[in-house]
């Protein structure tokens, strides 16, 4: 009976099938570290971000007038608000905690490079909605902080020579920022942007499936079935989708199914990332002001600015690159240029060795000293532009922007260690 | 089914022609959503410009007008103030007013179109409180300077051009919003000839 009721859906939905090719036969190779958790986490977030919206949403007017006091009266009146509106809080930040990792794991192993470029792209698109969009969920507070950041972010379109002015005040909606301004910000936060995010992932996902996962060792677990690799006897265990061997084309060695292997090792993650994320939700939601920062909690002034306007801590690294540089209009360029050299790492290195464990020290030196400079940045853009600061941040603006050169110059006849057959 | 061999030219032409009618189409479509993103005309009403009445406004006399919701001032300097003015650039932060906090025909030792009528936007540049004027005894915040603007927050002082004064929180001088003299006694402000 249930039987009959599968086949009739497969026959008309083949739901089975799909499930097979990307899940329970889909190979993943063997060695996934702890690095690979931050995948499915980001996942996890984003589901996490979609439901406590819509709860909010529920309960949030999205006017000048009545915003800070709604979210107030979610806080205090309504049952469990103050939990859905921390869980969102918290989440915007986890889920750049997740996404930054998820792409120092893509630097470290190599995964950008070829075949998966268009996986990188699709990553890093993902990575430009998911900052449109905590930037516009964080005017829709309407505290002090959310008016003069949004303030300081929608006036950096204002330095593009000849239509800055017209642009800022299109993006405005009104001559300051006012209701329209939030009003479509709530919009495209809601509606908009989360639709763009979720077909992103799908497409990241189609994507990453197609090429098949990297791992630590960086190289590939379809190969040619040309006799050059044997199956062990462990690989033989495990049935994999005739699509991934193209007819006998290609062999799978050192792979996994992704369920139950993989599904079973994200729950330890899983686990692990839910101790953290409720521990700061009950006792930190506020992150120490880095989450939600102090002026928050006094509704959006337009007569008088805090004293210190500094973003939330995931766009600090851009912000202290826009600060360093003296001059308005290039400050600007050199911020977005800081994310278009990330897209670009799949061209600008051009090494054929994937993982940071067969490069040369050089790159090792490289990779970390791009870390640094990132985590420097992201401590910089927090505090004030005093003197000290910005020669400190122009130094580490130039130490970031040093990664890409350096890696596109010595990429190129790099000395790097032989890469082993198998996984290991 | 007709038999007739496929004429690729046409085939070809007829996909170029379909394209470009749909493009257009499709451009046409954006222009309600992207124009429906510009300043409706309720906004556009409580931006417009404001015209003042200066006619009964007298020597050293302030008064506020509201534009876009910020007070703005006109101020009818008297000539031993204006003779004032070029004494204090070593006091200044800024005394050519080389910061583009004015329009260009502001860009000068008054920052003004007349000498002696100051318009000005009531709103300190430092954390946007708004300064007191002080049309005598400014001594007492600046020594030698009769008259100015003191901040009540954190104690930014002007000058009688809005220069902001060295030593004091507030990094810029005063903002002069556009405006232009419609006849002598009547001026606009938020609108100047070159906007109209």
């Amino acid at each position: 009976m249930f039987k009959n009721l599968m086949n009739w859906i497969e026959y008309r939905l083949p739901f089975m099938e799909k499930m097979n090719l990307h899940v329970m036969q889909y190979p993943a190779p063997k060695n996934f570290n702890f690095w690979y958790f931050f995948g499915s986490l980001a996942m996890l977030v984003l589901v996490n971000q979609i439901l406590t919206g819509v709860w909010l949403t529920m309960n949030y007017e999205p006017s000048a007038e009545g915003a800070f006091a709604s979210v107030e009266y979610i806080m205090r009146d309504v049952d469990y608000g103050w939990l859905l509106r921390y869980m969102h809080s918290t989440g915007a930040s986890a889920f750049f905690v997740v996404v930054y990792l998820h792409m120092l794991r893509g630097m470290m192993y190599g995964s950008y490079q070829k075949p998966r470029e268009l996986l990188w792209i699709f990553g890093m698109l993902i990575f430009l909605v998911l900052m449109a969009e905590a930037f516009m969920g964080y005017l829709l507070p309407w505290g002090q902080m959310s008016f003069w950041g949004a303030q300081v972010i929608i006036s950096i379109f204002g330095v593009i020579p000849g239509i800055g002015d017209d642009l800022t005040l299109w993006i405005r909606g009104d001559y300051v920022i006012s209701g329209a301004t939030l009003n479509r910000f709530f919009a495209l936060h809601v509606i908009a942007l989360p639709l763009v995010l979720v077909i992103l992932v799908f497409l990241h996902i189609m994507a990453l499936h197609e090429v098949g996962s990297n791992n630590p060792d960086g190289i590939d677990v379809k190969r040619d079935n040309d006799g050059s690799v044997e199956q062990t006897e462990a690989d033989k265990k495990f049935t994999f989708h005739e699509y991934f061997t193209k007819g006998g084309k290609k062999i799978i060695v050192d792979a996994i199914p992704f369920h139950p292997y993989y599904t079973v090792k994200d729950l330890v993650g899983v686990a692990g990332f839910l101790l953290i994320f409720a521990w700061i939700i009950f006792f930190m939601p506020e992150g120490g002001g880095f989450f939600l920062e102090p002026p928050n909690f006094e509704a959006a002034n337009p007569m008088k600015t805090p004293e210190h306007i500094a973003p939330v801590w995931y766009f600090t690294p851009f912000y202290a690159i826009l600060r360093a540089v003296p001059d308005q209009l290039f400050g600007a360029i050199f911020m977005f240029l800081a994310i278009i050299a990330l897209a670009l790492l799949p061209w600008i290195d051009r090494g054929s060795v994937r993982s940071v464990r067969y490069r040369s020290g050089l790159h090792k030196a490289n990779l970390i000293l791009f870390c640094i400079s990132f985590i420097a940045l992201m401590v910089l853009g927090v505090l004030p532009a005093t003197p000290t600061y910005t020669i400190l941040a122009r130094i580490f603006s130039f130490t970031y922007f040093a990664y890409f050169i350096l890696l596109w110059i010595y990429s190129k006849n790099e000395t790097t260690k032989p890469l082993p057959v198998r996984l290991s | 089914m007709s038999n007739a061999p496929v004429d690729q030219g046409r085939r070809r032409f007829l996909t170029i022609a379909t394209s470009v009618v749909g493009g257009v189409g499709a451009v046409g479509a954006a222009v309600p959503f992207i124009a429906s993103w510009n300043p409706s005309e309720r906004a556009k009403q409580a931006g417009a410009a404001v015209t003042a009445d200066i006619s009964k406004l007298e020597e050293g006399q302030l008064i506020r007008v509201e534009w876009r919701g910020k007070p703005v001032w006109l101020v009818k300097r008297s000539q031993v103030s204006l003779d004032q003015l070029p004494q204090l650039n070593s006091m200044l932060r800024d005394p050519e007013s080389a910061d583009e906090q004015q329009p260009a025909y502001a860009q000068n030792i008054y920052r003004s179109k007349k000498p002696e009528i100051f318009v000005a936007v009531g709103i300190c540049t430092h954390l946007g409180c708004s300064p007191t004027y002080i049309p005598t005894d400014f001594d007492a915040h600046v020594e030698g300077v009769h008259s100015g603007f003191f901040c009540p927050c954190h104690g930014s002082t002007y000058d009688l051009a809005g220069r902001v004064f060295s030593g004091v929180p507030a990094p810029k001088n005063l903002q002069i919003p556009p405006y232009m003299f419609i006849d002598d006694n009547t001026l606009v402000i938020g609108e100047d000839e070159g906007t109209v």
